[in-house]
Formats: structure tokens, C-alpha cells, sequence
């Protein structure tokens, strides 16, 4: 038996295929439920409908219904309702589903109407292709072999437009592959709330420009290159770097903020190009920040650590741990562990075994920034929850307050305190700066440093053991961002020449300290976690959906998370 | 048959000497006392008369003005706002610009005469760019109606308040296009809006219900609440109630505004006897009925096929001397009533390079919103463009024809039929003139003639 559809959706008919969706469904949408593609160039998902490119027209009919008696008015031909078929076509994005709704998309109408409206779109197009970066990712190149003529008819002057205008600091405009659909008109205004872009002149001359004295430099901007149809605006990054044909995706998360933007690396031959954002309806929709696009940076970076150091001198991996574990030995009882909440969920739960195995205390740092109440947060770390889902730490440090421009690192007060009296003589931390997180230098010169890293920085200029490891993008594992989701990322790129995997460096140093470590893969760590952390009893590191499970948070709902409301996030209201 | 008289309604003191715009000489001719009486009234029964009437909106698309004034939302809760449309634009029209220059206080009293009635507490004229003399009348006119107590608050002791606002365009045909004008008036670019959702009545101004009317309707409302409903009702034909002024122009020897009963005449007697036939020594080629978009007419061509009289169909042979010039009749044969803007062009016309003057209009004047419009106005220019130019082709024809066919009906507003008809119709009408253009004879131009854009 077929339960009856809820309340709150209606049945339309799709090229014959009968499909229940929520009522205001768009046609667009709803088609793509049953596997019919409505091309379409400035209808997007998550800005207004403004209906304007009308690729997607469609053929549309609403059930008959004689006038007088409100009684459904049936065909004798095939006993069901009759359809009434509205004879203009009708734009998919901004008709929405009503009960009984009849679409057809494989009409010879609709058939013209897209050969129409492709044809009209490239004829002032400069078919630049060879030497356009949209090419490969292009929806006038997509919809123009799928729906196209394949000819032209067109034999006069195109317009002529500015080929390179600086929008703003990382947006360049070739304004004559425009094709108007204000796509990123719509995104400057509704969701960046900078309303800085706009058309002037009229009809094929209409020009996108910027609003007199302004620049699109938000940090948002980059978002209109990712949604721009065609290749009128591109990433001034990425502009002539790199076919994306040749670049390999890998499902990435943003970790400049608690956010978790998802996001998609692209790589080739282990070299990142760009990052953009991977759409997740509960968490960045279809966004990202400019700031998270190019840590990538760090990678290979001059401040990147390259050489396991003991004692300011290269050395190797094992040598360094056997060094590391003579100094735990030489001040047992006296060791503290800073954690991060930059490191991988695995990570704090090896931070974790390790601390326990050396009996000593563990903190982590906070991170706080300015939040811009979209996907850049107040706690710039992107896996603070994770430390208090695995126990790392069972409470949060008081949060420094965030200072215009600036983020301020901080948490580490009663280190400091416990350094000042003697009872730390030794430090392992995993990935952060101790001097930038509050301890000054005679603090640091008291005790013997045990650094993980990836850059270069006054705490690893101090330590006697360094350990370089990986940035996020050379490796997998999982964040749990400020809704205490659970997503997870993967390697998009291998590690650079001298730095481990942090699992590995973890797990050696947990064998050494004398504990049982799990092997430094993410199914034995999984295995662990599940059987440690009952929140994550039944998941694997290969299980979480691409966009994430959402944790029960309520236990640590009285910790002082200092993010206000952003995109999907709103705090608890105590 | 001969041409029925002039019956001027709206333009009775058009061009009448001695007659000023001044609010004295409106009020010596019996000004303001329709609207004394209407405030007596209960608004829905003013309402009721203008249904009665069958009024049509004589902007262009007749579409019946108390079904406007019903499908308004009133259950909103938000303010209702009436405009008026004074963009007129269409070019061969030049109806609106004469009432509001010569007879400013007829506009205002209809309009309102019209806010009464839909409970508007706001009203704005939308007023064409290109008309500042217009507009500082109108200024000058609303001032003299608040200091008389017509416009403004508490109008005529009756507690009801109503301003008028003058706002002028800034130089956009697509402006008079409802939703246009509306975005224009919000001060945003003027690209019309999608309907659905969007409908002026439910969600316009501010998003709020609003009543966008042409000047000429408004004048109408006045003299049907003068009369009533019914007896307006009987002017003019069943289904065309009311009169209708033409603004004829092109090649016939009397150019001019005329006002009659709407379908009482025909383009023949419009043409031929009203406007003094063709000028010496030339005949008649060809005719636009209601504005440059509406589709152009060949004289010579006939129609034919059964319409609907009473109850009963009848057959019709007409050439395009027997149309009577209404909606219906106009829309039967493929074309509109439109703003009555009828243009007459006679055997010393191109047609190519009058085609090439009306895209070089619609490419102009596209907003640039829907694909369709903005790029093929502006192909349909350059190729009627190249092909005065010197460089036609035998396949133009076909090309202009399919590009045409391709606009109208896939776009948000009317514009798409508007800039795509006259296309249509001259490729249909006079298909070899463009076919064998490159091979033509070219008229010599006089001397002084404008050139082509």
C-alpha cells in the first residue's frame, strides 16, 4: 500500500512521470526529482527568481474543472482529467507546484524555445572558448550542445564591451561573455548584503559594472565567480592557471571558522588550484568565504616545517620521538598537553590517549574573531566541539574577547600559571603557537617544548622536538563545526617531503609514552573512537554522509561558545 | 457609407479657442462637479458604474478597467495605490500628452474621481521624461486643485485625503509598462516584473495593491460617473463602449487627433474621409492601427471569417477599408486596437527601411531582462540595418522572419510581442519588398531627409 502524500505536498505530472513534492516546489526543481534537466542560467537555488534568461521555458496545463459545478472535467479518451495546456510557455523557475500541475519538456515548443533562446544568448557571445577558464564548467558550452542548434545564423558586428575589468580585488569581469542573468547582482545583494553591482545601459549594450567609487571586495566576492553561468566573472586567482578538466575534486571543509563551509579542493599532480564551495543545504548552502579559498597557501608556504628537529637540529621521525619520550621520562608528572581544536576529531582522540598515557593535564586553545554572520565565525576553530565530543577536554577555557580585525588566541592562562610555579616542565602541543596564545617568553624558555607543526612560529623556534605534520588539505579526518555536525574531508593533496600525517606522529608518540596505540589509519582510529565515545558509537569515518551527521550537543550546551547567529547557526538561547 | 460626426468626450475642449488649463477655466466649463458629487457617493457604487460601463484601458491592451479595479486586493490590510500611466510612448501616439497640456484638471478630476472610489490614499502620475512642459503643468494644476481643496486632505469637508504626485520618467519606452513603471517609480531600473507573482493588484508599489491606469481610462471614469455606467454603456458598440480618439499621422492630408464612438467607424472612413484620403497623386500602402507595434495592414488585403453580432455569427469579407476601429474587430484581423496611434504610410514608403526605422526604436528601448528581447530587437536592427545600408541579402527575409518568431510570448513582458510584430507582419505583408531589396530600385531620398538610424 502507497501511504497518502503528506498535507503539505502536491502531486504534479512531469513529462508523463507523476511526482509528489512540497507545494511551492519550482518546476526546475521538481523535474530534477524525476530526472528531467531544465536547463536554465539565472535561476539558482538559493537566490530570488527573477525569470529573466527564459532558458527555462516549459509547456505547463492545470487539471480542467467545469466552471460552474467545480467538478473535474474528465477525457473520454484516456478517463482521466482533462488537462488544460496553457498555450505560451510558461518560465519552470518561477512556476511552482500546485495540485495537479502538468509539465512537458520534450515538446517541439519547448524544443524552439531553448534553440531560440541559446541561439539569441551566443550571438553577441564572443565564443572565446580556446582561451576562456569557463570552459569545461560552462553552461552556455553545456546547454548549447544539448539544446542548441549547433549553427548559426548570425552575420553582424557582436557588441563590444570591456574585456578586463577589475571588480574588485579578486573578481575580474570580461563583460562581453555576459549573458545578464544577475546571478551575481542577486548574491552581492541578498546574501553578501553589498550591494555593489548593477547593470547600466539598456538592452545588449547593458553593461555589469560597479556601483561609482565602490568594489565588489567583499568577503564574499568569489561566490559570483562560482555561480556565474559563463566565464564573465573570474577568479583573479585562478584566471589562466589551469584547465579544470585536468584538476581532480576532493570534498573538502573550510577550517578558518566553527562554520564548516563544505568545499571542494582542486588539484592536479598534487598542486592545489583553487577551493570552492560544495553545496550543503543545513550548513554553507551553496557558499564560502574569499578568506577559506586560499589557505591552500599554507601548503607550501616558506614558513612551512620540512625537517624533524631535536634540539634545533634536523633529525629523524623515530630519533625525535625517542627524544621526545627521554624528556616525559625525565619529568613525569610535570607534562601538559595543548590540544587544538584545529586538529582532526582522530587527532584530539590520539591527543587524548597521549595525554592520558603521560598523565598529564590537557587545554586547548580558543580562537576568537570578529563573526560576520554568514560562514566566517566568531570561533575560528574549526573543531573546538570536536575536543569536547572525544574529551579532550572536558570544559572550554574562557574565550578572549574578539577585537575589530584581529584574532585573539588564548585559553592557556592556567598553564602559564602552572609553568610560573614549577609544576609543568614540559609542554607537548599539538599544532599551536604558545607564545601567540598567551604564554611570553620567560614562560616558554622554562619549559621543554615538544612542537607539532606545520608552520614555523615562536613556539617551534623554542622547542627542543619538532614534528612536522600536515595541513588539511594533505590529509583526512573530520571536524564537528558549531552545530555540532559531524563532517568529514579527505586527502586532496600528498603531504610535502619531511612532514608526517599527525595520526602517525600521534600514534608513535602514544607507543612510546608506554599506551596501546591504534594503528594511524582512519578505520582502527574509527574503530576506537566508536568503542570510546558512545556519540559516535555507530559511525565510521567511510559512513558520514558527504554532508554530515549532526551530534547531540546538549551535554556542553552551558560551555562559553562565543558565536553568534551566522547562515544555518543560531546560538542557544540561555 | 459616410463617416459618423466627431463625438468628443475627453477631447471636447482640446484645441478650443480660448480655452486655457488653468483651474478657473475648468471650473467655468462645469470642472470639479463630478467629483463634488462622486465624494457623496458610496465608493462601491462608483465602483459598480465603471463596471457597468465596460470601459477598456485605452493604454493599449484594452483590458477592461472595472475587472482592474475588482481583482484589487483589499483585504491586505496595506494602502492601496493608484498610478497614472502618463508614459505615453508608443510611437504614432499622442493622445495623453494633449489632455494633460490643454485639459490637466480632467486627469486630475478622474483620477481622483478614481482614488474615491478604490479607497487610494495615494496617487502618482508617472509621467514620460521627454515631457517636462507636461509635467511643470501638471504641478501647476494639482497646486491650484489643493489650494481649491480637490486634492489633499480632508478633500471637500469630506474627511477622505488623497495626494498627487508628479513624478517624472527618465527616458524609457519601457516604462509604460506596468510593472516597469512601478519598478521605475521605486527608482530601480525599469525591468518589468514577473507575473506571477507579482500582479500590480496584489503585490505593486512597495509591494503593495496598486491600480495602474492610463490618462485617457481616467478621464473616462469621470465622464461615466457624470453620465452612469449605463448610459456611458451605450456609447460605442457592445463590447467597445465609450469613445475612442485616434492620432492619426503618416501620409494622408488632414494628420490629427480625432475622438469618435468606438467602433463606429472604419479605417476607411478614418483614413479617406476624416483625414482627407492620400496626398495628391500618391495611394495608400499600407497602415499601423494602434501604434508602431501593433501589426502593420496592406491595403488591398482582405479578411474574412464569421463574427459574432448579437448572439449570432456572421460572415465578414472586409478590406482594410471596412475594419471598424475597435478592439475586437482590429484583433479578429490579426492586429490591435492598441493605443489608437494609427500610422498611414502611402506607395512612396519602403518597407524595408520603414521596418529598419521601427527596430532601430524596439532595439533601442529593450530594458535588457529577457534573452529573447534584448538580443533579437538588436539583431532584427542590425540586419534590417545592413540591409538599407546596401548590403541586403535574398535570405534576409527568412532570417528576419525566424528571428522574429522566436520572441513573442517567451518573455516577461509585452515588449517581446511589441518589438517582434512589426517584423512579423511587414515580412508577411510585404515579404517581396524584402526579398528582392538587394535588387530594388532605392527611393531617392530629398535632400532634407532625416537619415535612417
Amino acid at each position: 500500500m502507497i501511504a497518502p502524500p503528506k498535507p503539505d505536498l502536491v502531486t504534479v505530472n512531469i513529462d508523463g512521470k507523476e511526482i509528489a513534492v512540497p507545494k511551492g516546489t519550482n518546476v526546475i526543481e521538481a523535474a530534477r526529482l524525476v530526472g528531467v534537466d531544465v536547463p536554465h542560467y539565472c535561476y539558482h537555488p538559493k537566490l530570488t527568481v527573477v525569470g529573466n534568461c527564459r532558458m527555462c521555458l516549459v509547456e505547463m496545463g492545470t487539471p480542467a474543472f467545469d466552471p460552474a459545478t467545480k467538478t473535474p472535467v474528465m477525457d473520454p479518451a484516456t478517463g482521466l482529467q482533462k488537462i488544460n495546456w496553457i498555450p505560451r510557455p510558461q518560465i519552470g523557475c518561477g512556476t511552482n507546484a500546485t495540485p495537479g500541475l502538468h509539465i512537458r519538456t520534450n515538446t517541439p515548443l519547448v524544443k524552439d524555445c531553448r534553440e531560440g533562446v541559446m541561439e539569441f544568448l551566443l550571438i553577441n557571445h564572443p565564443l572565446d572558448c580556446p582561451i576562456c577558464d569557463q570552459a569545461g564548467e560552462c553552461k552556455l558550452q553545456e546547454q548549447s550542445t544539448g539544446y542548441g542548434r549547433g549553427y548559426s545564423r548570425y552575420i553582424e558586428q557582436k557588441n563590444v564591451k570591456p574585456k578586463r575589468t577589475q571588480l574588485g580585488p579578486r573578481v575580474t569581469l570580461d563583460d562581453e561573455r555576459c549573458i545578464l542573468c544577475s546571478r551575481c547582482i542577486r548574491f552581492s545583494k541578498e546574501v553578501a548584503k553589498d550591494d555593489v553591482l548593477g547593470f547600466i545601459d539598456r538592452g545588449s549594450h547593458s553593461t555589469l559594472t560597479c556601483y561609482p567609487g565602490k568594489q565588489l571586495a567583499n568577503n564574499y566576492s568569489l561566490n559570483t565567480v562560482d555561480i556565474c553561468p559563463v566565464g564573465a566573472l573570474t577568479s583573479t586567482d585562478f584566471r589562466f592557471k589551469m584547465r579544470v578538466w585536468f584538476l581532480k575534486q576532493t570534498d573538502g571543509i573550510d577550517p578558518e571558522s566553527s562554520a564548516g563551509a563544505n568545499t571542494v579542493v582542486w588539484s592536479r599532480e598534487g598542486v592545489i588550484y583553487r577551493i570552492t564551495p560544495r553545496r550543503n543545504d543545513e550548513v554553507n548552502d551553496t557558499w564560502m568565504a574569499d578568506s577559506g579559498r586560499i589557505l591552500y597557501k599554507e601548503i607550501a608556504a616558506p614558513d612551512r616545517l620540512t625537517a624533524v628537529k631535536v634540539n634545533g637540529a634536523d633529525s629523524g621521525l623515530d630519533i625525535a620521538v625517542n627524544a621526545a619520550v627521554a624528556i616525559f621520562k625525565a619529568n613525569a608528572g610535570g607534562i601538559a598537553v595543548v590540544g587544538s581544536g584545529r586538529s582532526t576529531v582522530e587527532e584530539q582522540f590520539l591527543t587524548r590517549q597521549l595525554a592520558s598515557a603521560l598523565n598529564a593535564s590537557t587545554q586547548v586553545v580558543t580562537r576568537v574573531g570578529e563573526g560576520d554572520s554568514l560562514l566566517v565565525t566568531a570561533d575560528r576553530n574549526p573543531n573546538l566541539r570536536g575536543a569536547l565530543v572525544t574529551g579532550l577536554v572536558s570544559h572550554l577555557p574562557k574565550p578572549g574577547s574578539a577585537q575589530p580585525g584581529n584574532v585573539v588566541l588564548g585559553g592557556l592562562e592556567s598553564l602559564g600559571t602552572a609553568i610560573d610555579a614549577g609544576q609543568v616542565r614540559v609542554v607537548v602541543t599539538v599544532g599551536e603557537d604558545l607564545a601567540a596564545a598567551g604564554l611570553n617568553a620567560t614562560q616558554l624558555a622554562k619549559v621543554a617544548i615538544v612542537a607539532l607543526g606545520t608552520q614555523a612560529n615562536a613556539t617551534t623556534a623554542a622547542a627542543k622536538v619538532v614534528l612536522p605534520t600536515l595541513t588539511v588539505f594533505e590529509k583526512s579526518g573530520t571536524f564537528v563545526n558549531q552545530q555540532f555536525r559531524i563532517q568529514k574531508f579527505a586527502k586532496a593533496v600528498p603531504g610535502v617531503a619531511g612532514a608526517t600525517d599527525d595520526l602517525v606522529v600521534l600514534a608513535k608518540l602514544v607507543a612510546a609514552a608506554g599506551a596501546k596505540a591504534p594503528a594511524p589509519d582512519l578505520g582502527s582510529i574509527w574503530a576506537a573512537l566508536a568503542a570510546a565515545v558512545p556519540a559516535l558509537a555507530t559511525m565510521t569515518y567511510a559512513n558520514l554522509p558527504a554532508t554530515g551527521l549532526l551530534l547531540d550537543g546538549r551535554p556542553w550546551a552551558a560551555e562559553p561558545f562565543v558565536e553568534g547567529e551566522s547562515l544555518h547557526f543560531k546560538p542557544a538561547t540561555t | 457609407m459616410p463617416a459618423p460626426v466627431q463625438r468628443r468626450l475627453i477631447f471636447e475642449h482640446i484645441d478650443e479657442p480660448g480655452y486655457t488649463n488653468d483651474l478657473a477655466c475648468y471650473q467655468q466649463h462645469g470642472g470639479y462637479a463630478v467629483l463634488r458629487q462622486a465624494v457623496t457617493r458610496k465608493p462601491e457604487e462608483l465602483i459598480d458604474e465603471v463596471k457597468k460601463s465596460g470601459l477598456r484601458g485605452r493604454g493599449g491592451a484594452g483590458f477592461p478597467c472595472g475587472v482592474k479595479w475588482g481583482l484589487v486586493d483589499r483585504k491586505s490590510g496595506k494602502p492601496i495605490y493608484l498610478i497614472v500611466n502618463a508614459d505615453e510612448s508608443e510611437p504614432g501616439t499622442f493622445k495623453d500628452r494633449s489632455i494633460i497640456h490643454q485639459d490637466p484638471h480632467q486627469l486630475i478630476e478622474g483620477t481622483m474621481i478614481s482614488c474615491f472610489a478604490n479607497n487610494v490614499q495615494q496617487a502618482y502620475i508617472y509621467i514620460r521624461g521627454e515631457m517636462p512642459h507636461g509635467a511643470r503643468i501638471l504641478e501647476k494644476a494639482i497646486a491650484e486643485a489643493r489650494a481649491a481643496n480637490l486634492v489633499g486632505p480632508n478633500i471637500l469637508g469630506t474627511g477622505y485625503s488623497c495626494e498627487i504626485y508628479v513624478h517624472r520618467g527618465a527616458g524609457a519606452y519601457i516604462c509604460g509598462e506596468e510593472t516597469g513603471l512601478i519598478e521605475s517609480l521605486e527608482g530601480k531600473r525599469a525591468n518589468p516584473r514577473i507575473k506571477p507573482p507579482y500582479f500590480p493588484a496584489v503585490l505593486g508599489l512597495y509591494q503593495c495593491p496598486t491600480i495602474v491606469n492610463n490618462v485617457e481610462t481616467l478621464c473616462h471614469v469621470k465622464h461615466i460617473v457624470a453620465m452612469g455606467g449605463e448610459a456611458y454603456g451605450k456609447i460605442g458598440t457592445p463590447g467597445n463602449t465609450g469613445t475612442r480618439i485616434f492620432c492619426v499621422s503618416g501620409h494622408v492630408q488632414r494628420p490629427g487627433y480625432y475622438e469618435f464612438e468606438a467602433g463606429r467607424i472604419t479605417l476607411g472612413q478614418l483614413v479617406n474621409e476624416v483625414c482627407g484620403g492620400p496626398l495628391p497623386g500618391r495611394t495608400l500602402k499600407a497602415v499601423i492601427p494602434g501604434g508602431s507595434s501593433a501589426k502593420i495592414l496592406r491595403f488591398g488585403e482582405r479578411f474574412k471569417g464569421k463574427r459574432k453580432v448579437g448572439v449570432e455569427m456572421v460572415d465578414y469579407d472586409w478590406g482594410v477599408e471596412d475594419v471598424p476601429m475597435d478592439f475586437d474587430s482590429l484583433a479578429m484581423i490579426g492586429t490591435m486596437g492598441g493605443s489608437g496611434g494609427v500610422i498611414v504610410m502611402d506607395d512612396t514608403v519602403n518597407m524595408v527601411e520603414a521596418l529598419a526605422n521601427i527596430n532601430a526604436f524596439y532595439a533601442h528601448e529593450s530594458c535588457g531582462q529577457c534573452t529573447p528581447c534584448r538580443e533579437g530587437s538588436l539583431w532584427m536592427k542590425r540586419i534590417t540595418t545592413r540591409m538599407v545600408l546596401g548590403q541586403a541579402r535574398t535570405e534576409d527575409a527568412a532570417l528576419l522572419k525566424g528571428v522574429a518568431d522566436q520572441i513573442p510570448g517567451r518573455t516577461i513582458c509585452a515588449f517581446g510581442e511589441a518589438c517582434s510584430w512589426p517584423t512579423q507582419s511587414f515580412l508577411a505583408k510585404f515579404g517581396d519588398e524584402f526579398k528582392g531589396y538587394a535588387e530594388a530600385k532605392k527611393t531617392a531620398k530629398p535632400a532634407e531627409a532625416a537619415p535612417l538610424i
